[in-house]
């Protein structure tokens, strides 16, 4: 497994050098994005437009294989449902995201610029991350049963990608029990 | 604040280079590329099996800090934040990418790659949340 651990070391390190390539790793650049009714710059729709178009197709491509090269199964989210974690989450991701101008991406890929903003965002960053994580098993009671309902993933994000146990195809006969 | 001089040939240049990385990833591991995922991962719990998302992250430190040592330009902030404003920042894109499940990348670039629903909602939710903000924040002139 830590051998395999070095081909995802290679996509981040070519995921690093493509957000400074593309201007990401300067905030000014995101915050220009989302300046849309002001002197908009439209840099970070050239950024995702490639990114998805090129991630599409490939991803197409990897599909058709049964598993991925070292690993044994591809691990892709399923879900459909447009729940209330989903959106409230993103609204505050995005608030974040307008003010200081940093995702996590490039917030971790300016970490060696040694910079107190980036560190402290980094830092921060982290410590939100812990907590929402914190606030998963607090939940408890009506609420818990509430969000259960497709309301809030609980659990392994991991596990649930996993097949179900399968099932024998006939009740047990009596000899069997 | 100023606006920064656009070009698009290295934005589609950077994105592609994106795109082909987090591809990668799929190929290789079989995972979604998307760092909030990778590092919320790591922070919740840790198994012999997780040495790809400290190693990927390890890679997008190293190579940002190379980058920085060859175009250190490529980092410049022009924003005038305060401590308390990053800080600020720095919480809420942690609790809103772990809330939300996603962020730019996988939400952004995986997700909607792979024409998924709930990563295309949560793509212009958060941008639009984005775009609010700086335009009740005053933004670039």
């Amino acid at each position: 497994m830590i051998r395999y651990s070095f081909f995802s070391f290679l996509s981040g390190l070519l995921f690093a050098l493509g957000l400074s390539v593309s201007g990401m790793t300067e905030p000014g650049k995101v915050i220009g994005f989302l300046n849309i009714t002001r002197s908009w710059d439209p840099s970070l729709v050239f950024v995702m437009g490639g990114a998805v178009i090129t991630y599409f197709i490939l991803f197409r491509l990897i599909h058709k294989r049964s598993a991925p090269l070292f690993a044994l199964q591809f691990s892709i989210p399923e879900r459909k449902d447009i729940d209330l974690p989903l959106l409230g989450g993103a609204v505050l991701f995005g608030i974040g995201w307008g003010i200081g101008g940093f995702c996590p991406g490039p917030a971790l890929a300016s970490i060696f610029t040694g910079k107190p903003n980036v560190l402290l965002f980094a830092g921060s960053m982290i410590l939100g991350m812990v907590i929402a994580d914190q606030l998963r098993p607090l939940l408890s009671g009506k609420t818990k049963h509430f969000l259960n309902q497709g309301f809030w993933k609980t659990g392994n994000p991991d596990k649930k990608l996993e097949p179900a146990q399968p099932q024998p195809a006939h009740p047990p006969t009596a000899a069997e029990l | 604040m100023e606006i920064l001089e656009f070009s698009w040939l290295p934005a589609l240049a950077g994105g592609i280079m994106i795109g082909t990385a987090s591809a990668l990833l799929m190929a290789f591991n079989g995972r979604v590329a998307g760092i909030s995922g990778i590092l919320g991962g790591l922070l919740s719990r840790w198994s012999p099996d997780q040495w790809w998302r400290l190693t990927f992250l390890l890679g997008l430190v190293l190579g940002g800090g190379a980058a920085f040592y060859w175009a250190p330009e490529a980092f410049i902030d022009i924003t005038e934040n305060g401590t308390m404003q990053v800080l600020a920042a720095g919480l809420l894109v942690g609790l809103g990418t772990r809330i939300g499940s996603g962020c730019t990348s996988g939400h952004g670039v995986c997700g909607i790659g792979r024409l998924s629903i709930r990563s295309l909602v949560a793509t212009l939710v958060f941008v639009g949340s984005g775009m609010l903000t700086v335009f009740f924040s005053g933004g670039l002139q």
